[in-house]
């Protein structure tokens, strides 16, 4: 169940001649629990991953992924420790080219487009893929100045900046609580305003699909709860990937949920994440096709 | 790290005290002291000779007088306005090549790379070169550039230039190291270039630190004296020093000629621009401390 | 249906960006701040090469009139006289005269503050002395020079003790350079003992040792190659230190005998020759260069033993 519905060609990407085509994937090669079922029903995917392995160095940390996140969807990335979710995650917007050594072969593609191919540039994929982070990590500025530095040094056009970061905070259901300490330093923000504050300083650049890993393990069961509107809110105008520990809210907010698990390898002995199911979040957590998945749901497992 | 560290040692202390009270260990104990106070006592000592010998001249002809052949009328005026023509010029060249280099170093080389190994290598030698052999650097240097006259304010300045950059870069390293690792992703995360990250956040987050290091290590060009020496014996100087080509002399220069006069006079001298070149000293280590722990985030 | 190119964004999101994310230009003034910044950093290599070539021209010259030989077993160094010799020696046995009593000074202050900071003081206090030691390491080397030369050879060694000795002595400078090189030593040693992990320490209680055993037997060892950088890095001080030596230890280029004797180190002789004019190219200028090549050679063979000690203690823990 592994291998079979994976048809990339494995493309390793170390920067050397990869021209940009068309990148198709076919839905029926997407896995989902059920091996009959196609994933045709994934609207509009804006990022389609086919047969990808991410190294580290020569360690394979996620092997042979092949999902699609559908447009205006909220896709949760749910599985053990260790597993790759971040590692996929950071994938999908080139911040692991940050990591030394890291490395991806197969295919991810936005809008079509191979995002590891020769004249992508990451920064631009990074400018239309944001990503919250798991520890709230506001800049050492004023609450105002984090969300205008985004739109300052993408360059974006804009006519009032003060109203962007009204807009942008009143989005982030914030702008009540600041409004009125816009000069001051976000540092002085609890926990939960500090990542509401980074979800908006995230849309004030205008992305297109917001990456989150695991934005509420920080924080308490309130400043939880309002994240989770925010993201219900997000979903009407954004494609949001979020991975999460917590399977509840992965229930409450994802439309689909990908589960991923940890398997030695038969040669190396290392521990390599995969995709062990993927399907629309009510089916994957009613009636999973996996056993592996039934075990982690219902708490046997992780 | 240094918490657990105290923690654990005031553990031992606690349960161990029996132990500790042997002869042995006190007398070990008392060795240790001991250490601490003859280097501390010799401080003070050099401290308190050096204002008694010098206080007879601490007046305003110190700061008023040029050089002279009698002890009575001369002062360090020249040396003082020379030292400060020198440092500070010293600090325009060093600042922002050790920063540069830095940022080099620490935000954008492959540090796998045999260059950058090399660099860093190298760095960590030039720091322990003697001083006097950035002195015969910069007096090669002039006699390449086939300079007549090598007691200029800009040779002296290279001299010390090339002697702190080391240590400017080894500071300013540190202070971006201490910059933690997410504020670089949050921007990199919102489309910001690798430069742009770099020059509107690490780098203003790291500028007390880089402040520290940097004061102190123009604290030290401005007691150094070895690489000057070689850029000419001119301290006699009747003069204010005027520009990057002009004569000089500097405190430290003035301090080393009045030594070695015979005429009790000219030592008495030396002692009192001493303690002048202490102060100065005192005061730039004052500002560093003072804006390390003013300024200096804790992450 | 299953593949989107080029579709624009969600609706309603103003300014929303299309789908491209090929690069539209190879971002120039990125990478020309990025060369820019290496250039600054290639100038520390510049340095060192021109260390090298500014050594080395004129030293060559040099070794053109007098053997390398005669040079380094040469006992008599008097370029000045005619005939003009040039051994190294004096200046050598000089060197190592003050350099030995500065040692015999800072290594067991040095190692006995850094014990102390390690193993025994409090935080607070450690706080507290570690500024005064910083301090010690910035006085200015000209002071600790006039205070080896007025108070130490003066005041304490003739008046007080009554020593048979005249104005300068090795012995005045080297035991002001031990003091100077203290913090050297207590710094860098203390930051080794530091490093060493705690479950040690508290093995070592646990069976029943004090804390002086602990220190002696168990964090000493562990920190030796740290703590022996250190020793080493102050050699390299000590060698290299110019103005003390320059104003305390006397400058006639005599084999030392006695620590009471005046002497002119390598550094003293490249201070005393720079106060005269000497004239670009002749023999007296290129002597300068020689002894300038010596030193280097010697402090960059302790430095890079130093730097390797320091990675292999960086290494273990
Ligand atoms: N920077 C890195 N360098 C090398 N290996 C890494 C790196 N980051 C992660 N790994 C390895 O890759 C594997 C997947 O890690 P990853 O962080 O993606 O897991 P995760 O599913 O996000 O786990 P968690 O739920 O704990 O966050 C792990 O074995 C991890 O050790
Ligand atoms: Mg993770």
């Amino acid at each position: 169940m592994t291998s079979e519905t994976s048809t990339g060609q494995d493309t390793t990407h170390t920067g050397n001649g990869r021209a940009q085509t068309g990148v198709h994937i076919d839905p029926s090669a997407v896995k989902t629990g059920r091996p009959d079922r196609s994933l045709s029903d994934v609207p509009d995917p804006v990022i389609e991953c086919k047969g990808v392995d991410i190294f580290y160095g020569s360690f394979r940390a996620v092997s042979d992924v092949t999902m699609l996140f559908g447009r205006n969807e909220i896709t949760a990335l749910i599985g053990p420790s260790g597993c790759g979710k971040s590692t996929l995650l950071r994938s999908l917007n080139r911040m692991n080219d940050l990591i030394e050594g890291a490395r991806v072969a197969g295919v991810i593609a936005y809008h079509g487009q191979d995002m590891y191919a020769d004249d992508v540039d990451p920064i631009e994929v990074r400018r239309k893929i944001g990503m919250v982070f798991q520890k709230p990590n506001p800049f050492p500025k004023s609450i105002y100045d984090n969300v205008a530095y985004g739109p300052r040094v993408t360059g974006m056009k804009v006519d009032s900046m003060d109203d962007l970061v009204e807009e942008v905070l009143t989005r982030a259901a914030l702008w009540d609580e600041v409004k009125d300490k816009l000069g001051q330093s976000a540092y002085g923000l609890s926990g939960g305003q500090q990542q509401r504050l980074c979800i908006a300083r995230t849309i004030a650049t205008r992305p297109e699909v917001i990456l989150m890993d695991e934005p509420c393990s920080a924080l308490d069961p309130i400043a939880t709860a309002k994240i989770e509107d925010l993201m219900h809110e997000l979903r009407d105008d954004y494609t949001i990937v979020v991975v999460t520990h917590n399977m509840q809210q992965a229930a409450r907010v994802a439309d689909r949920t990908a589960f991923f698990t940890a398997r030695p390898d038969e040669q190396t002995g290392d521990r390599t994440g995969m995709l062990v199911e993927f399907d629309r979040t009510t089916v994957l957590f009613t009636k999973p096709a996996d056993k592996r998945t039934e075990d982690y749901i219902s708490g046997r497992f992780g | 790290m240094a918490t657990t560290a105290d923690a654990a040692r005031a553990a031992i202390t606690g349960r161990a005290r029996g132990g500790e009270r042997s002869t042995r260990s006190l007398v070990f104990l008392l060795l240790l002291w001991l250490s601490l106070l003859i280097a501390f006592g010799v401080l003070v000592t050099l401290i308190v000779t050096i204002a008694q010998d010098g206080a007879g001249r601490l007046d305003s002809g110190l700061l008023t007088g040029y050089s002279a052949s009698v002890p009575e009328e001369a002062g360090a005026r020249a040396a003082i306005l020379g030292s400060a023509w020198v440092i500070g010029t010293t600090a325009v060249l060093t600042i922002p090549l050790g920063v540069a280099a830095a940022i080099h170093l620490e935000e954008f080389a492959d540090k796998k790379h045999w260059f950058n190994r090399l660099l860093e290598l190298n760095i960590q030698n030039l720091a322990a070169v003697p001083a006097i052999i950035y002195g015969m650097l910069a007096l090669g240097f002039l006699a390449l550039l086939g300079v007549q006259n090598k007691n200029v304010v800009i040779g002296g300045a290279l001299a010390l230039s090339l002697l702190i950059l080391p240590v400017v870069i080894i500071a300013t390293r540190e202070a971006l190291r201490a910059v933690p690792d997410e504020i670089r992703q949050g921007s990199l995360a919102l489309g910001a270039t690798k430069w742009q990250t770099v020059w509107r956040q690490t780098l203003p987050s790291a500028v007390p630190g880089i402040a520290t290091g940097t004061i102190l290590a123009l604290s030290r060009a401005l007691g150094e004296a070895a690489p000057l020496l070689l850029l000419g014996g001119l301290v006699y100087v009747t003069f204010d020093p005027n520009g990057l080509l002009s004569g000089f002399t500097t405190l430290p220069i003035q301090i080393f000629n009045w030594t070695g006069r015979p005429q009790a006079g000219f030592h008495e001298l030396a002692a009192a621009a001493s303690v002048v070149l202490l102060v100065l000293l005192l005061a730039m280590n004052a500002l560093a401390i003072f804006i390390r722990n003013r300024y200096q985030h804790r992450w | 249906m299953s593949t989107v190119v080029n579709q624009g964004g969600p609706a309603g999101v103003p300014g929303h960006p299309g789908a491209s994310i090929t690069a539209r230009n190879r971002r120039p003034g990125e990478r020309a701040i990025r060369l820019g910044l290496f250039l600054a950093a290639a100038v520390s290599m510049a340095t060192t090469i021109g260390i090298v070539v500014a050594l080395l021209v004129p030293a060559l010259e040099f070794f053109a009139e007098v053997s390398v030989i005669d040079f380094l077993t040469g006992t008599r160094w008097a370029p000045q006289f005619s005939p003009a010799t040039f051994g190294v020696v004096p200046l050598i046995t000089a060197t190592l005269w003050t350099t030995a009593i500065a040692l015999l000074v800072a290594v067991p202050l040095g190692l006995g503050a850094a014990i102390y900071l390690s193993e025994y003081a409090h935080r607070r206090v450690r706080k507290v002395l570690k500024p005064i030691l910083e301090v010690l390491a910035g006085i200015p080397t000209v002071v600790f020079g006039f205070f080896a030369l007025t108070f130490v050879q003066a005041t304490i060694l003739r008046d007080l003790f009554s020593f048979q000795t005249g104005a300068f002595s090795v012995l005045a400078a080297g035991l002001v350079m031990g003091i100077m090189i203290i913090p050297t030593i207590a710094s860098l040693s203390e930051d080794a003992m530091s490093a060493v992990p705690m479950s040690m320490r508290q093995g070592s209680a646990a069976l029943g040792a004090n804390r002086m055993q602990t220190s002696l037997r168990v964090v000493f060892p562990a920190a030796l190659s740290g703590i022996i950088a250190a020793i080493v890095l102050g050699i390299s001080r000590a060698i290299g230190e110019t103005m003390i030596v320059a104003i305390a230890a006397g400058n006639q280029a005599r084999i030392v005998e006695g620590p009471l004797e005046a002497g002119q180190t390598m550094t003293g002789f490249i201070a005393n020759a720079a106060l005269g004019d000497a004239r670009v190219g002749s023999l007296e200028y290129n002597t300068l260069f020689a002894v300038g090549l010596l030193l280097f050679a010697l402090t960059l063979v302790i430095n890079f033993i130093s730097i390797r000690l320091v990675r292999r203690f960086r290494e273990a823990y």
